[in-house]
């Protein structure tokens, strides 16, 4: 009994002699080799956190060290375009690979356009989608529409590409454009608003919906101005982590929104401009100097445009968190 | 204001477990009522049975009558949300709404049902928080976080969001039980003053707080695990904890089992 509670006091009082009051030495020991025994489990501790803190350092350092070179060669070789107002204001029209010169507008616009489309359709369904699971599924049609989810954020991008191809201008007969890359975007962008407005809405307390319910508060007001209300800036942050990876995605821009060096604001006829497209246009010609400084440049903006979305969410999500 | 309930012969069930059985009481209005009993015997389950709260359980359901003065409850044309907002409901932990401030968490029940009307909502506020005593604690602070306060005064913020809608009955799952002492002291000094205008229900694992509170207490227990809980008796407070007339009540208030 006293051995056991000698051991529990190691790690608050390292420097304890065998003769403190309430553990008295055991008798047939001297009070030194008594702490000896016991700091050695202690020295076995500190030896594996020690390993543990080293483990988790260079883990660190392995992971940031690519996202810091990524971060440097963008940057460095694409910041210089950037700093010119034609490249905020300006496009590619009449501009070879060759010639230095013009601006990224129509790709910026392009993006952001093609980006607030897709969150329009994906958003509201996503949402409902995940309230449907949390708040009302039960049984097997909830469980099979988990299972749907799970497979739809599997789909490599450009099977989700092909399949609004097949639909799109296979089976409808319609026209390539900015609309159908947006579908294809909506395919992938639902799994993720989904899951991440699912998971913040199993964080909201039972306590709050009871509260709720025994003030006489029926469910769907409850889960519009309680449930919803308390998650809103979990669920901002999953839509924003959709916007930022459908604003990166490439495959479905190849097959179904061909890019333009114009300026173009009509989804549904004609090329659509895109970022991703616009590096991927540059990256032909990689070999000119002018080209790959503009495709670093594009890639940059890309980043940025990524980055900002990210903070305007975080403001709001900010103003809009739970009060402490 | 405070209306009368009587239960005849009440069963409650959640899927095919059957949590407590045949339960028949009259509760009295402008008096409080305590339910006392081992933890697992039923009477948070029924207590929730009094204001159909237990639904929102998936499989929750009742056999049996509960009659609101002259309304079925559990009349089919009879509305789950119409009888909560006649009987109210306090629960274990306080659980004001995080996103919102102290004046906004009095006014949910009202405002989520439609109430716009600013003087109004000012008005039942101040009404509310005094009934709860805690005007005086935060009358400057109204549109700080509710969250914000200590746990009592969670409490009695919840206990003033729960009289805001006016409801007629008030039902508390042992509202004390994680606050401390002198905050417990608060509520049930506030419990004594409401009793002259609700009839409250109140489920305790304290029994000195039953006996502290309560005109009329209800005994209940379960034979084993697994099985329903039952009704033993109830009686007046005073005769339940002097001389109850069974064995198992005595041996439960006297703490030689449970």
């Amino acid at each position: 009994m006293s051995a056991l509670k000698t051991d529990q006091r190691v790690p608050e009082d390292e420097n304890m002699t065998g003769d403190s009051p309430t553990s008295p030495p055991p008798s047939n020991r001297s009070g030194n080799e008594a702490l000896r025994e016991m700091s050695n489990p202690h020295r076995g501790r500190a030896i594996k956190d020690l390993i543990a803190r080293i483990a988790m350092w260079v883990s660190f350092f392995v992971a940031m060290v690519p996202l810091a070179w990524i971060l440097w060669t963008v940057v460095s070789k694409g910041i210089h375009l950037l700093l010119s107002a034609t490249w905020w204001t300006g496009n590619q029209r009449n501009i070879n690979s060759s010639d230095v010169g013009g601006g990224a507008r129509h790709a910026i616009e392009g993006t952001l356009m093609m980006a607030g489309v897709t969150a329009l359709i994906a958003v509201p369904i996503g949402i409902l989608t995940a309230v449907y699971l949390v708040e009302y599924g039960r049984g097997g049609l909830a469980r099979a529409i988990s299972f749907m989810v799970d497979i739809l954020s599997g789909v490599p991008s450009i099977v989700a590409a092909l399949f609004i191809y097949a639909v799109w201008v296979t089976t409808f007969g319609l026209d390539r454009s900015g609309f159908a890359a947006a579908l294809a975007l909506v395919l992938l962008m639902i799994p993720v608003i989904v899951r991440s407005t699912e998971e913040m809405l199993k964080l909201v307390p039972n306590e709050l919906r009871e509260a709720a319910y025994a003030l006489g508060v029926p469910k769907w007001v409850t889960i519009v101005k309680i449930v919803l209300r308390t998650a809103f800036s979990g669920i901002v942050t999953g839509v924003l982590l959709g916007l930022a990876r459908i604003m990166g995605e490439t495959a479905p821009l190849l097959i179904l929104a061909p890019y333009t060096k114009n300026f173009q604001h009509d989804l549904f006829n004609g090329n659509f401009p895109t970022l991703p497209m616009m590096i991927n246009q540059d990256r032909g010609d990689f070999a000119l100097a002018s080209a790959a400084a503009r495709m670093w440049g594009t890639a940059l903006t890309l980043i940025l445009l990524v980055l900002l979305l990210n903070i305007i969410g975080r403001v709001i999500a900010h103003f809009g968190s739970v009060k402490k | 204001m405070a209306k009368r309930i009587d239960v005849s012969d009440l069963n409650v069930y959640y899927g095919a477990f059957k949590a407590v059985e045949g339960v028949s009481m009259t509760v009295e209005p402008r008096s409080v009522t305590a339910f006392i009993g081992p933890s697992g015997c039923g009477k948070s389950t029924f207590l929730r049975t009094l204001n159909r709260m237990h639904e929102v359980i998936p499989g929750g359901r009742v056999e049996g009558k509960v009659m609101l003065d002259d309304q079925d409850l559990y009349a089919p044309s009879m509305d789950p949300v119409m009888v909560r907002r006649t009987i109210g409901m306090v629960f274990q932990r306080p659980n004001p709404f995080p996103t919102m401030s102290i004046y906004d968490n009095v006014a949910a029940g009202l405002r989520l049902n439609g109430v716009r009307n600013k003087k109004t909502l000012d008005g039942i506020v101040e009404q509310s928080l005094k009934g709860a005593n805690l005007w005086n604690e935060v009358k400057d602070r109204l549109s700080k976080p509710g969250a914000g306060l200590s746990g009592g005064q969670q409490q009695r913020l919840c206990i003033a969001r729960a009289i805001a809608v006016q409801p007629q009955v008030l039902l508390m799952d042992e509202p004390c039980s994680a606050l401390d002492p002198i905050s417990t002291l608060a509520i049930e000094d506030l419990i004594n003053e409401l009793k002259s205008d609700y009839t409250i229900v109140i489920v305790t694992h304290n029994m000195q707080q039953a006996a502290r509170v309560s005109d009329r207490t209800a005994f209940f227990n379960l034979k084993a695990t697994g099985e329903p809980g039952r009704l033993i008796e109830i009686d007046e407070t005073t005769k339940i904890f002097n001389n109850p007339n069974e064995q198992s009540t005595e041996d439960y208030i006297s703490g030689r089992f449970g």
